[in-house]
């Protein structure tokens, strides 16, 4: 077979997500020749985000694409909110390092992103083909060889399969098995459009600044999940990720929209969206399984990078995916890079991807919290913790028409000898965090 | 190319009165040639089918009076949480044709 003919590709990449986009835009700085298929109308057609990317880990693997990226507003304010039935608790936090440049993170809106990032890997010399599902690998002797699409028999040395959290293309490539359900979440959003003076006065902003909150508790009616709050610039994504186990729960059952419709007619939220205008609804699920669940990264002319690897991860205090779908398509590039100089594309170069995501904070984290799922699919957690706390803030904030009870014995009285071991427990449970 | 049915007028508060069908409606879909998600035939009664009704975001799955669980296709947000609780087993599922289905423009 002739090495370059003229359908070779030197990199075919299945989809135009982050770490699609990431790899293509990577690869085709080096000049590569790189093709792109993405089965949307336009790259981000299909994309979902919570909303919310950090962009510590993965500045300087793209050093010019941030200036002038359409990110929505840098998070100065971390939120937390428990929720009981009837009652809530938000801590916020400010600090001043997450007001000062270089901002660690920032609300997103995929749509506009993706659409962008697509545009700067165009600038680069990559080929991006929209409406262009991949239909079948190409497998020949064990090795993939390109991608069928559309009818068409399209050649490269390696393929990159980003093709979401669903990856049919890992799988008929037989990198992963059919998937559990108790490995992932499904995530439901609302954006919501408001005027942008309302809301930099609502959540108290200047500028450009922006709010993330996260919420616990009945936010989910007590299953394994929670909900979320970003403001973009003139709207708020508001959602809920939920274990898809915990949704199919005998008790409370619910149906996964009605957790998003309570959740809006919260009075803590009602309030925040009042006004404003939902323009779209969107789901989506996420890989939550972590390192247990992951399947090959890497075979015969192929790569697996961002949730089609299962890169995302849930620690309760952060819920993260875009850096990691990011970085594993540059470190695939990377790989691809490598292959390419020594004309080798077998398994064995391209495992050189898994060494690089072991040395980067990509594996290192999969790594150091692979205990955090399990830790956190706790139920207490999500439903008599939040009570217990909120009924503690009722006894300390209220004042009888008697006389009040004093402090410590308002909270002694939450405290007995079997809850305060069972806190223990739950302490040292998340030491594995 | 199919727009949404768009907002009701006479909501005036428009984003807490909003039912599951009019949010749908504000998202774009562009139509596909065939259902690109099936129930397959024998499968309709499996107790497993059940659990799509529950957590299905787009509420496309429901129960017929003679005990089968039926979808519906239009408003798939193809988010792939019906194929990880029912499997192949129950379900035809792949992604619409290229271009097709839904089209986030927010995301």
């Amino acid at each position: 077979m002739v090495e370059e003919a003229s359908e070779q590709f030197d990199t075919i990449i299945v989809g135009a997500g982050l770490a699609g986009l990431a790899a293509a835009y990577t690869l085709a700085g080096e000049g590569l020749e790189v093709l792109v298929l993405e089965r949307g109308d336009y790259p981000g057609a299909k994309n979902v985000t919570g909303g919310r990317i950090y962009l510590n880990p993965i500045r300087d693997m793209f050093p010019d694409i941030w200036q002038k990226a359409p990110l929505e507003r840098y998070i100065t304010h971390e939120e937390v909110c428990l929720m009981d039935r009837e009652r809530s608790v938000t801590v916020r936090y400010d600090g001043l390092e997450l007001n000062t440049e270089p901002y660690q993170s920032y609300s997103i809106l995929r749509g506009k992103f993706d659409k962008w990032l697509a545009k700067q890997a165009e600038r680069k010399g990559a080929i991006i083909v929209s409406k262009s599902p991949v239909d079948e690998l190409i497998i020949e002797n064990g090795k993939v060889m390109g991608v069928m699409a559309g009818g068409e028999e399209l050649r490269a040395n390696v393929v990159i399969a980003c093709d979401g959290v669903l990856s049919f293309v890992a799988r008929k490539a037989g990198l992963r098995q059919p998937s559990l359900s108790k490995n992932f979440a499904v995530g439901l959003k609302e954006v919501i459009e408001i005027d942008r003076g309302v809301l930099e006065e609502r959540f108290n902003l200047e500028g450009n600044e922006g709010v993330a909150r996260l919420f616990m508790g009945d936010v989910t009616a007590g299953k394994f999940g929670g909900g979320f709050l970003y403001t973009n610039q003139e709207s708020l994504s508001l959602g809920i990720v939920v274990g898809i186990d915990a949704l199919t729960e005998e008790y409370p059952e619910i149906k996964a929209p009605e957790l998003l419709d309570r959740f809006k007619q919260r009075p803590e939220i009602a309030r925040l969206i009042k006004g404003g205008a939902t323009v779209e609804y969107s789901a989506h699920v996420i890989p939550e399984g972590g390192l247990k669940a992951m399947g090959k990264l890497y075979g015969d002319g192929i790569l697996v990078a961002g949730d089609a690897a299962g890169f995302s991860m849930n620690i309760g205090v952060t819920v993260r995916g875009m850096e990691y779908a990011m970085a594993s398509g540059y470190y695939a590039a990377q790989t691809v890079i490598q292959a390419k100089a020594k004309k080798d594309f077998t398994k064995a170069a391209l495992s050189a991807y898994e060494t690089l995501l072991n040395s980067s904070f990509v594996l290192t984290d999969f790594k150091n919290f692979q205990e955090s799922l399990a830790t956190l699919e706790y139920p207490p957690l999500f439903k008599h913790y939040p009570e217990l706390a909120l009924n503690i803030m009722k006894d300390l904030y209220s004042v009888p028409a008697g006389p009040k009870v004093r402090l410590f014995p308002t909270v002694k009285k939450y405290m007995s000898m079997s809850e305060i071991w069972s806190m223990v427990q739950v302490g040292r449970r998340m030491m594995k965090i | 190319m199919v727009y949404g049915a768009g907002r009701e007028e006479d909501d005036e508060d428009m984003s807490e009165g909003l039912g599951l069908k009019a949010k749908l409606g504000l998202d774009v879909f562009k139509a596909d040639k065939e259902f690109h998600i099936k129930i397959k035939t024998g499968q309709e009664r499996d107790m497993r089918l059940k659990k799509a009704i529950l957590v299905c975001p787009a509420g496309l799955y429901s129960e017929n009076e003679k005990g089968e669980v039926v979808i519906s296709v239009d408003g798939c947000l193809e988010c792939g949480t019906c194929l990880l609780v029912c499997g192949d087993e129950l379900l035809g599922w792949h992604y619409p044709r290229g271009g097709a289905g839904v089209q986030f423009r927010f995301g």
